[in-house]
């Protein structure tokens, strides 16, 4: 089934580990370049903070803009993890193996850069602590009796993502304990009489006493396969409880639409996994992993995305329908201007074009799949078609929201300080990559091993048989 | 002594047959509650403020024209759609009738504002600032808000208030100064239309206005100026809820976006046209 000679496990430490704790000049300059744009994105960030969030290009009536379009975008980038992870490790998809720990950690970093982002679009950042009550000894009002609205959909999304980043964070642990505990043991002092580096301790601490004994084996098992099953319902309602923040606006007939929560996680997962894709081909590509990246993994993601991608075009298509069906005058002046008014439909021609008929063309050929830089055009292709998604979805829903022929009808166009921001949050996360690229490796090293085990296949007289049978 | 707790349900009704469409309203609104002035920039950048808006319509083709003007404030609806989906409880009912947005409390997320059908929500995109010679003219009964949250009209919240500390706290007749002797019913002390008229303790658009288009008052007290319109336009929600017909040219009552189901505390009275518009004349 997979294609390839068989690696030895000593090679597999030796190439997976090459990056762990020496890295190659380009790095750090690279980390640096990001850096930079980070600290851009924050001093852009203050400014704002400081003047007011007059600096920005929203205005009545679009109230959210580029910030809330990022925050949508970043939570759907974060469901690459758990269904790549999650779903395919429940159903055996064999060729998930390279591809999970990049996802879990792309989750993680996503998510954490999606929260950024409602708090930085919101007018009073230092006031949060009456938002964002899940923060521990947080000086909240319960004394005089004020409690958070729970009826508010901006109070079931912290709930749902905090949630989802906490469980992600504990499978990228859990997975990460017996790579840690090779970690450990290399960075180990060459002689008893040495004492052990920093580094070591670290390691130490992180690989919690893994000693590989059938029993730990045993227990992260049941472990990764319990927060798999676990975590399934809360990535259906992470992005789920995100799309309510629009479909629960009854003044905003675009958005008032009881499809949004089907349609969002789809689209979550289709522009996740175009993101994980773009991402391993990047690894391969500037780690040298071609043993391990291979060319079939690539084309099975290829294969898993004409899927999502056709599930998340029936769920587009069914939401325009259902729009029009409705046959509500303000729903289709939302509708008029998406579709026909210019720019707005030049950005829906794009949108459609890059997320569903361009990207899918590209995935239905083997040989396409199989080329490196077409599918990375395919996935950022899908990408920049997400993005645009939620922005015509959020824009001019709010900009065409009024009834009231008086009110200022106001075209949204971004400033800097957004343009920034948004770039910055790009960086943050490539950083972020990159800087645990350092310290973990970014394929799991057991994964791979177990997958080179199953993969032993012995002659008996003039058959071939698996060597090694899974009995789950 | 324990003061009786008197419980209000404050209500608008906008006579659009009196409107003129001055603006004295918009003013009025602007001096009292204190709201930053209006520039030309700001107006530019679609972020001026206005509690108040007059909305101007033109009804027919020319030369056969007429203007058509509507007031619109926050409608304090019954069922506020801003209200749910406010994540820290800024803005809430009060058992007055009265969506109170709490300056406090506000960190800004606007989804309120999103979700207000009759955008009646403003933003402070900016820290408002006033030339230094205005600072002595602001009203110190209301918090000068900073930049990073929402507003709206509240109903002159602090004339309420202030009219409830005098007449049914302390029990001082407004404009004469006579005690109020401390009986049940609508001559003991009890904020009724008249003594809110004398002492100033009715919102400022409905001071200013200078045709009375605006009324305010208890939409339960039948000595009030709007009891008689809400009576009716509570009958004929519930009428039309029951899937009753209601005959829309024999009834001039009717409140804005009614089938959202929002409920208002703002009644609007359609204009009586003596001579409307004849559109096939032309």
């Amino acid at each position: 089934m997979q294609e390839g000679r068989p690696i030895p496990s000593r090679q597999i430490n030796r190439e997976l580990l090459s990056t762990i704790l020496n890295s190659p000049k380009w790095f750090w300059i690279a980390v640096v370049l990001l850096g930079l744009i980070v600290l851009g994105a924050m001093s852009a960030a203050g400014f704002m903070v400081n003047k007011g969030l007059g600096v920005t290009g929203m205005n009545r009536p679009v109230m959210w803009g580029f910030f809330i379009t990022n925050f949508v975008f970043w939570i759907g980038i974060s469901h690459a993890g758990v269904m790549l992870s999650a779903i395919l490790r429940l159903s055996k998809a064999e060729w998930r193996r390279p591809a999970t720990r990049a996802a879990e950690i792309l989750t993680v970093f996503s998510l954490m850069t999606a929260m950024l982002m409602p708090l930085i679009h919101t007018g009073r950042p230092w006031r949060l602590v009456y938002w964002i009550y899940t923060v521990p000894f947080a000086p909240y009002d319960y004394a005089r009796g004020i409690w958070p609205n729970v009826r508010s959909p901006l109070v079931w999304d912290p709930s749902a993502v905090y949630t989802y980043l906490t469980s992600s964070i504990l499978f990228v642990l859990v997975a990460l304990i017996p790579d840690f505990a090779v970690l450990r043991d290399r960075t180990a002092p060459p002689t008893s009489g040495h004492s052990p580096t920093l580094t070591h301790r670290i390691y130490t601490l992180l690989a919690m006493g893994w000693r590989g004994n059938p029993r730990q084996w045993k227990l992260q098992i049941i472990a990764g396969v319990l927060l798999s099953a676990l975590i399934l319902p809360v990535f259906v309602s992470v992005h789920s409880i995100v799309s309510w923040d629009f479909g629960m606006a009854v003044a905003v007939k675009s958005w008032h639409s009881t499809i949004f929560a089907p349609y969002f996680v789809v689209g979550a997962v289709h522009s996740g996994v175009s993101a994980v894709a773009f991402a391993m081909i990047i690894l391969r590509h500037i780690y040298g992993w071609q043993n391990y990246i291979r060319h079939e993994h690539i084309d099975a993601l290829g294969r898993l995305l004409i899927v999502v991608a056709t599930g998340w075009f029936y769920f587009f298509v069914m939401e325009v329908i259902f729009g029009f069906y409705g046959r509500e005058a303000d729903e289709l002046a939302v509708r008029d201007l998406q579709f026909m008014q210019n720019p707005w439909n030049i950005w829906m021609m794009v949108f459609v074009f890059t997320t569903y008929f361009l990207p899918v063309a590209l995935w239905l050929p083997r040989m396409f799949r199989r080329n490196l830089w077409i599918m990375s055009a395919a996935c950022i292709s899908v990408n920049i078609g997400m993005w645009l998604e939620r922005f015509i979805i959020i824009v001019p829903g709010l900009q065409n929201k009024q009834v009231f022929t008086f009110s200022w009808y106001t075209v949204y166009s971004p400033s800097a300080v957004e343009w920034t921001i948004i770039g910055g949050t790009f960086a943050l996360v490539s950083m972020l990559m990159l800087l645990v690229a350092r310290v973990a490796p970014l394929i799991p090293l057991y994964d791979i091993k177990e997958a080179e085990i199953l993969r032993t296949e012995v002659k008996i007289g003039r058959v071939t048989v698996p060597a090694v049978y899974r009995e789950d | 002594m324990v003061t009786k707790r008197i419980d209000h349900k404050w209500g608008m009704v906008v006579d659009l047959d009196r409107c003129t469409g001055c603006q004295a309203c918009v003013v009025a609104c602007q001096a009292e509650n204190n709201l930053p002035i209006n520039t030309k920039d700001s107006f530019q950048q679609a972020r001026a403020y206005e509690w108040i808006r007059i909305e101007r319509y033109w009804e027919g083709e020319f030369p056969n024209v007429k203007a058509r003007f509507i007031p619109i404030m926050c409608q304090h609806c019954e069922n506020a759609p801003c209200e749910p989906v406010c994540p820290v409880y800024a803005t809430y009912h009060n058992d007055e009738g009265m969506n109170v947005q709490v300056y406090n409390r506000c960190v800004g997320t606007r989804y309120c504002a999103n979700n207000c059908p009759y955008q009646v929500r403003f933003f402070n995109w900016w820290e408002p600032t006033w030339p230094e010679r205005m600072r002595n003219q602001l009203n110190p009964d209301v918090t000068i808000r900073s930049r990073g949250i929402m507003e709206r009209c509240s109903f002159c919240v602090q004339r309420i208030r202030r009219g409830e500390i005098t007449v049914e706290r302390r029990g001082v007749e407004p404009l004469t100064g006579e005690r109020i002797p401390d009986v049940d019913g609508p001559d003991g002390r009890y904020l009724n239309y008249q003594r809110m008229k004398d002492g100033n303790f009715l919102p400022a658009c409905a001071q200013a206005c200078p045709t009375n288009a605006l009324k305010f008052g208890e939409q339960t007290d039948p000595t009030g100026p709007v009891y008689q319109y809400f009576q009716k336009a509570n009958e004929q929600y519930d009428k039309v809820h029951h899937g009753e017909y209601i005959d829309e040219s024999k009834t001039r009552v009717y409140r804005l976006l009614e089938e959202m189901g929002t409920k208002p505390n703002v009644i609007y009275l359609k204009k009586v046209d003596q001579f409307p518009v004849n559109e096939s004349s032309h």
